[in-house]
């Protein structure tokens, strides 16, 4: 293995190449307003079959009224506390241990989970997860509908403004960039939804006003 | 039969396979349409290209440094990394992984690097079962047949064909022809492998030094699957595949997608920096990445050629040249088709054993001119045809004038000598016009698919001397 290494470093130097700077940053016109990047991510995600609400009330009353008698799962953090609020739901479980412990349980029963997202990107309709030990990876991914609650005040243009704002030099174990529900077009090149991941893809928007 | 005969009897079978050909007509009409809707404003999509081929030339000239600097910042995030010279090398430490960690099944994400290794064949070998699950891959692995196209795979496949394949192998399922159903059939039978997988092997689009983060770009999730629900996840790209900052990832990946498939982003982007941590409830409790060689370092060695490795594999080449839209991907008969294809596999392999894919290529250009990372792909395929019959010393391409015919070159060297002899040509002229009766109907493969070109009656000398234009 080693030896590999020094020896595909020692072809790679054989060659030195002069060295020319980057080109520069291909920047679009960026500045939208609030109501504007609230529109463009609800446009683009609608475009591929997510679904965008603003929310008015409580993301509880919301799950009542369209997710009734089903099997939520919630993780450990602030929204599994709301969750007491729940009422007609069938069963609420709460992914607070390693998934060895209930990986066929999460792949079989559960019918919808609720999440939050660190961002969201107007431009292309993208939720930014980064999921943690209260929020774990598999919850936007495994259970056939995944609702996600979006500030709109994190909000941003597109990708590049997102890393400019924030200090990015130590990532997470896992980052995400997820626009829209699951889908393949691998057939005919027809697209059809819902093919690994979720089949569903709700963004509750909150502090839309 | 030669690897040029080989190629003809392909090319033959897959233009007289109405089906495949009308399969990929009407695919390819589809992506290009959508390709160009992503792109309204040909200035701004230059200044991206601008852009997007600067990072990766930029990547190029500093690839051993940033291989090092991914390694330290991998290491340091807790992702082993593996060096592999070539397929053999790559395929073993994959084995030894797999072989320690006890693991049985493996489930697959998309990657053409696995294919060059031909990773499922040896993983099979040692007793493994090894599941693709991207849906494209998932079919051809059912039909037992490689990737003939390197974003979608089973393009060459129709619904009716796709239904029978899943018949066969599930009969325990509804019959259906209906895409919707096809893919809801899939997801039932997918989703237990990923339940139970031991390990995930996944490919990698970017490989990010500066944060030593592994990013993948998909649609369907098993990607994400693949690298997220079994506790052991091995990554396996390409050593050109690294980039210096993160920065450097929104215009890859809005050119990328929007060149691929002509989305303006793809459901998935997924950015792996770290195996599970402390506390956290799921991820792979180990990550490896394993680099591949396999002749890409020999190719950085030719200023001209190294601009094939700029490559993101996108497939916006193959999609817009009239070569592969009406042969297809398996007409190839390599790893990777169409242009890049014509440029790459002889650099990788040799032209001795690949060098008749550069005739595969009408120099129309089009594939020069969708290349994001704009690789003058035209200007590659027709030097490396050229170094496939000429053995200059200066050419780092191995097999250099294995391709080359004395026949052949004995016809061109007596073209020169005639265009460079006034009075040589004009004999020459003469005669062609004068005995073209003595030409036979057939003319080698030229005849095959065209007719004989007639001589005219005279000379063009003649008829310009004839009408009176005087001669300077």
């Amino acid at each position: 293995m080693t030896d590999s290494r020094a020896h595909i470093l020692n072809r790679l130097r054989h060659h030195e190449l002069t060295p020319q700077a980057k080109a520069p940053v291909y920047q679009k016109p960026l500045g939208l307003s609030k109501a504007h990047r609230i529109k463009s991510f609800t446009d683009k995600q609608q475009a591929v079959r997510g679904e965008v609400v603003l929310l008015k009330g409580s993301w509880t009353d919301w799950m009542d009224k369209h997710f009734k008698d089903a099997h939520l799962l919630v993780g450990t953090g602030e929204l599994a506390d709301q969750a007491s609020d729940l009422k007609n739901l069938s069963e609420i479980s709460q992914y607070d241990q390693p998934i060895e412990s209930w990986k066929p349980n999460l792949f079989e029963q559960i019918d919808v989970s609720i999440t939050t997202s660190h961002a969201g990107l107007a431009e292309s309709g993208t939720l930014i997860l980064k999921p943690t030990p209260q929020e774990p990876r598999l919850m936007s991914l495994v259970p056939p509908a995944h609702v996600a609650i979006l500030d709109a005040n994190r909000l941003y243009d597109n990708f590049a403004e997102l890393m400019s704002a924030e200090d990015w030099s130590e990532m997470p174990t896992n980052l995400l960039l997820i626009s829209g529900p699951s889908k393949t077009a691998d057939i005919e090149q027809t697209l059809a939804y819902g093919i690994h991941g979720p089949k569903r893809l709700i963004t509750l928007i909150v502090n839309h006003d | 039969m030669n690897q040029q005969q080989a190629f003809e009897q392909r090319i033959d079978e897959a233009l007289h396979n109405a089906q495949l050909r009308q399969n990929f007509r009407s695919a390819m009409d589809g992506i290009r349409q959508r390709r160009a809707e992503q792109f309204p404003d040909e200035a701004q999509l230059q200044a991206l290209r601008e852009q997007v081929q600067s990072i990766r030339s930029y990547s190029l000239q500093n690839q051993a440094e940033l291989l090092e600097k991914l390694e330290t910042k991998l290491t340091e995030n807790g992702i082993q990394v593996h060096w592999a010279a070539n397929p053999e090398e790559a395929n073993g430490i994959i084995a030894d992984i797999l072989k320690a960690a006890d693991a049985k099944t493996v489930v697959k994400g998309k990657s053409m690097v696995s294919e060059e290794t031909e990773l499922n064949h040896y993983l099979e070998e040692q007793g493994l079962e090894v599941i693709e699950s991207d849906l494209g891959e998932y079919i051809i692995q059912l039909a037992k047949e490689p990737p003939s196209h390197i974003v979608a795979p089973a393009i060459h496949k129709n619904r009716v064909e796709v239904a029978e394949l899943f018949q066969n192998f599930h009969p325990e399922l509804p019959y259906t022809e209906n895409i919707d159903e096809l893919t809801e059939t899939a997801r039932i039978i997918l989703r237990e492998k990923f339940a139970k997988a031991d390990a995930g092997i996944s490919g990698v689009n970017f490989a990010v030094a500066e944060t030593g983060t592994l990013c993948l770009v998909e649609n369907e999730g098993n990607g994400r699957l693949s690298t997220t629900a079994p506790e052991l996840h091995i990554a396996i790209t390409g050593i050109e595949k690294v980039i210096d900052k993160l920065t450097d990832i929104p215009p890859l990946l809005e050119i990328l997608t929007k060149s691929a498939t002509g989305q303006p982003i793809t459901t998935y982007f997924n950015m792996i920096s770290r195996p599970r941590q402390e506390g956290e409830l799921d991820g792979p409790k180990a990550v490896h990445l394993v680099l591949l060689d396999n002749g890409r370092s020999r190719i950085r060695w030719d200023d001209e050629l190294l601009d094939t490795l700029r490559c993101i594999r996108c497939g916006a080449c193959m999609n817009h040249c009239p070569v592969y839209v009406h042969v297809g991907g398996h007409a190839y008969g390599s790893v990777y088709p169409g242009p890049i294809g014509l440029a790459l596999e002889p650099q990788r392999l040799g032209l001795d054993k690949a060098g008749s894919l550069t005739s595969a290529c009408s120099l129309c250009g089009a594939c020069g001119e969708v290349c994001p990372v704009k690789i003058p792909l035209p200007k590659i395929i027709n030097r490396l045809r050229a170094e496939s019959v000429n053995n200059q010393e200066s050419s780092t391409v191995s097999g250099k004038g294995t391709l080359r015919h004395t026949s052949e070159a004995w016809i061109w060297k007596l073209w020169s000598i005639s265009y460079s002899s006034p009075s040589l040509h004009r004999l020459v002229s003469w005669a062609g016009t004068r005995l073209s009766g003595l030409l036979p109907k057939k003319l080698g493969a030229w005849t095959n698919y065209r007719s004989r070109p007639t001589p005219a009656k005279c000379t063009l000398h003649e008829l310009v001397k004839s009408a009176g234009v005087a001669n300077d």
